[in-house]
């Protein structure tokens, strides 16, 4: 009997909502097995119940052997089941042995920091980790910090690790580090649960998936046997033709010229320009200056020389308010952290850019509000019950589409979107591109910040490729943009102007 | 004619609104200001009457006053831990004008408020510009403000006797003492401000999530140093008034009286956390402490157990509202997938 974890017709309903409808989940010992779905498929809650955050409602599940039943979260990690959050859980004044080793601190009767980074060190070597173990957690790449956790799980003797969206914020080149390791923790006996939504990430490190959607197991088989379309199908429900728009042509009119910006240690001679109603793609790797290129335009960050001109003019934005009023507006990389206001409606996040527009001194006028609200939900087709419903209980695809109509509420002629498309699902990314589309029809000159290559591809009109904070190509060609060769550029760095 | 009925038709409507949305809004925390009072009317026969009631009012005043602006400070996520210092200061400082200087009595009132308001600009402008905790900032002017009352008090009190002067705080309008009135003021004044300005709208938005408002084009350091200003402004204020009703400066007043006034923002269901809050809630937290100091008088409750009453209830109410407020978050959610 070959039962390792075997998830049986389980359910979990909140108050409402029924989060897991009935759903199985089978991983094999030294498997690592890859669960994709969409967001609100039920994901999440399926990992807080193998965690032991969540009771399961009904159904079964075996671990090992054992059936286990209203496990807490200290019982479930000493059966050896640890899950790496997306939001990682490390203390960030600590060293990273005594991180590696939280909770598990090994004793006989007092601690001993040497022989808890004595057994670190084990730990990493096994795993054929290098890490800096005296190093304060806080001043480590987020990378690294993903690889301390990865080392906490293996050292508590772990035979599942659970690890959610791990490759959410690494670089291509660190995300083929954490492959290595997973494959490594794979030849020393543990099995992974990989959770992702990337379908090209499940088909390079799993051996098996399993698809979830609206709380129900719809597919569980060996990667090799499904093709894409098939795992975009069992996501979305339905299959999606026009994944990408590009319907708009790019106007002759320079908008903004970006002229040998630079700053010390950040970015050095970025030069490209802009044209009304244009998508221009900025590629490149984590750390290449893409987002600190872009934080100087917004005025959130100054640089040491060079220049930035808007239709003609020199401008230089000492703040974001300055350079939104010349036209120039950001949708941010980071949405919760620096774009939605939690705790409002959806509303209150719409307009909180354009309040000019209806609130004079202590007068309110309400209609005019509503109508910038009404339109842009419209438009956007940003589904809420009402302008009230706070922002944080919406889809993830909602939210950025509310902080797309927040600065189109201030009708912006230079719209920079960094990452629009990040923890975004299929359905609503593909709306997304429409929307980048019809702005760009609408004169809108738009910089598409992005990690995703098919997407810069497919939407772009051209394609400024950033390697080590400078423009090491510049792609004009739609018809040759290929990943193979944007890859090459971004790893390589050698500078090329077609 | 008819236009003009619809019209009013519609101001009522949306008063009426406004109203039923404020008691659906602070529901938990009413319903217990209710129990209080109908538990404190039973034990005593002298609780419920209209000379009680609207003492009860002009006894909060001044926790009201400071209590509005820590509403402010603690929207966007700061503390004023100054505001007692400020508030004895302020006092102090008019009648050492008027008994010593022998300053006119509106100049007496207006420069104590103004030196009060760069105080608090003083306190925001180093929070905003040195990201010191404003726990710190506050805690080192609130020793910094009460030493200088007393420097100028010489540490007794000084004595006012400014007919004028104690007019402010002793006055009557009718059965309405000045107080109340001033307080009724304030409150009008801060509502708008919180909910009729983008001033307000930028307060939510930097309690809410610092860096989003910071993304969204507006500016911090303003909102900041101008409600700090504005938390000393209204401590100054009601330094004159508790001075003219005290009829001294006395340099040891206030003391602990900005924990009341945290005290009232919390009991009205603002977070700490910062984005949560409002002007009313505010108000009837302050009123009920006013209620549960004076119940707890009536009752002849010894003092020392006052403060263990006090305290329990605060930490009750808080947490029924808490615990309500987490059942509602979960039903928003689930109406939502």
């Amino acid at each position: 009997m070959n039962s390792f974890l075997d998830v049986k017709g389980v359910s979990k309903t909140f108050p409402g909502v029924k989060a897991l409808d009935n759903v199985n989940l089978h991983i094999n010992k030294r498997e690592i097995h890859g669960l994709i779905g969409e967001n609100g498929a039920g994901k999440s809650t399926i990992i807080k119940i193998l965690a032991g955050v969540y009771k399961p409602d009904s159904g079964s599940i075996s671990f090992l052997g054992n059936e286990i039943h209203n496990d807490t979260i200290s019982h479930s990690l000493s059966r050896g089941i640890s899950v790496i959050y997306q939001e990682l859980c490390l203390v960030p004044y600590m060293k990273v042995y005594e991180n590696i080793m939280l909770g598990f601190e090994p004793s006989k009767g007092l601690y001993s920091g040497a022989e808890s980074r004595k057994r670190a060190a084990q730990v990493i070597e096994k795993l054929g980790l290098e890490l800096p173990l005296d190093a304060e957690v806080r001043k480590l790449d987020i990378a690294v910090q993903q690889m301390v956790e990865i080392a906490k799980a293996f050292s508590r003797d772990s035979k599942l690790i659970i690890m959610d969206e791990p490759t959410s914020s690494l670089s291509l080149n660190e995300i083929e580090k954490l492959y290595k390791i997973i494959r490594n923790l794979k030849n020393e006996g543990v099995s992974i649960l990989f959770v992702s939504h990337k379908l090209e990430e499940i088909s390079e490190i799993c051996d098996r998936c399993t698809i979830f959607r609206d709380g129900k197991t719809i597919i569980s088989k060996e990667v090799g046997d499904l093709t894409r379309d098939q795992m975009v199908f069992a996501m979305v429900g339905r299959t999606i033709n026009n994944y990408y728009t590009s319907t708009h042509t790019p106007k002759d009119k320079t908008l903004l010229e970006v002229k040998n910006l630079s700053k010390a240690g950040v970015i050095n001679d970025v030069s490209f320009k802009l044209n009304e109603g244009e998508v221009l793609g900025m590629t490149g790797l984590i750390g290449a200056g893409r987002s600190e290129t872009a934080r100087m335009l917004f005025g959130l960050d100054t640089f040491d020389s060079g220049e930035i001109l808007l239709e003609g003019k020199t401008v230089s934005f000492r703040n974001p308010h300055e350079a939104m009023q010349a036209g120039v507006v950001m949708v941010p990389e980071n949405r919760k952290e620096q774009g939605l206001i939690p705790q409002m409606g959806v509303g209150y996040n719409m307009t909180i850019a354009v309040l000019k527009k209806f609130i004079k001194f202590i007068r309110v006028k309400s209609k005019i509000e509503n109508d910038i609200i009404d339109k842009y939900m419209k438009s956007l087709g940003i589904k809420a019950y009402s302008p009230l419903q706070l922002v944080s209980n919406l889809s993830g695809g909602n939210q950025q589409k509310a902080i797309f109509g927040r600065w189109l509420a201030t009708s912006p002629k230079v719209l920079i979107l960094d990452e629009p498309t990040r923890g975004v699902d299929v359905g609503a990314k593909t709306e997304i591109y429409g929307i980048i589309d019809e702005l760009a029809k609408s004169g809108v000159a738009i910089l598409l910040i992005s990690s995703e290559l098919p997407e810069v591809i497919n939407t772009s009109d051209r394609i400024v490729v950033m390697s080590k904070g400078a423009v090491v190509a510049t792609l004009n060609d739609k018809d040759k943009f290929s990943q193979e060769t944007i890859i090459k550029y971004c790893i390589e760095g050698a500078v090329v102007h077609e | 004619m008819n236009d003009n009925m619809t019209y009013k038709n519609l101001l009522i409507n949306k008063v009426i609104r406004s109203i039923v949305n404020y008691f659906k809004r602070n529901i938990g925390i009413l319903s217990g200001l209710i129990f209080i009072m109908i538990l404190v009317s039973f034990l005593s026969e002298n609780f419920l009457t209209a000379s009680n009631l609207l003492n009860i009012l002009r006894q909060i005043s001044t926790n009201v006053f400071l209590a509005f602006g820590m509403s402010f400070v603690i929207l966007i996520c700061g503390i004023d831990l100054s505001v007692g210092s400020v508030l004895a200061f302020s006092g102090v400082l008019a009648a050492y004008m008027i008994g010593v200087w022998n300053w006119p009595v509106w100049l007496a009132v207006l420069a104590p408020i103004i030196i009060c308001t760069l105080v608090g600009i003083f306190n925001g402008v180093i929070v905003t510009f040195t990201g010191i905790a404003a726990f710190v900032v506050t805690l080192s002017t609130q020793t910094i403000f009460r030493g200088f009352a007393m420097l100028i008090a010489n540490g007794a009190p000084i004595r006012i006797i400014n007919q004028a002067y104690i007019t402010i705080g002793t006055s009557y309008l009718g059965p309405i003492a000045y107080p109340i009135i001033y307080t009724a003021f304030a409150m009008l004044v801060c509502y708008l401000l919180l909910n009729k300005t983008r001033f307000g709208r930028h307060i939510y938005a930097l309690g809410g999530n610092r860096t989003a408002a910071l993304f969204a084009g507006i500016s911090a350091t303003r909102v900041e140093v101008f409600v700090y200003a504005l938390s000393s402004f209204l401590a100054g204020f009601a330094g004159i008034v508790l001075s003219s009703r005290m009829t001294a400066g006395v340099p040891a007043s206030g003391e602990g009286y900005e924990l009341d006034a945290i005290a009232a923002v919390v009991l009205g269901g603002a977070s700490f956390t910062g984005g949560v809050g409002t002007i009313g809630g505010t108000l009837i937290g302050a009123i009920i402490i006013g209620v549960l100091n004076n119940g707890l008088n009536m009752l002849n409750v010894a003092a020392f157990w006052q403060y263990v009453a006090k305290g329990v209830v605060i930490l009750l109410a808080v947490l029924t509202d808490v615990l309500r407020k987490k059942r509602k978050e979960r039903s928003s959610i689930i109406k939502m997938k």
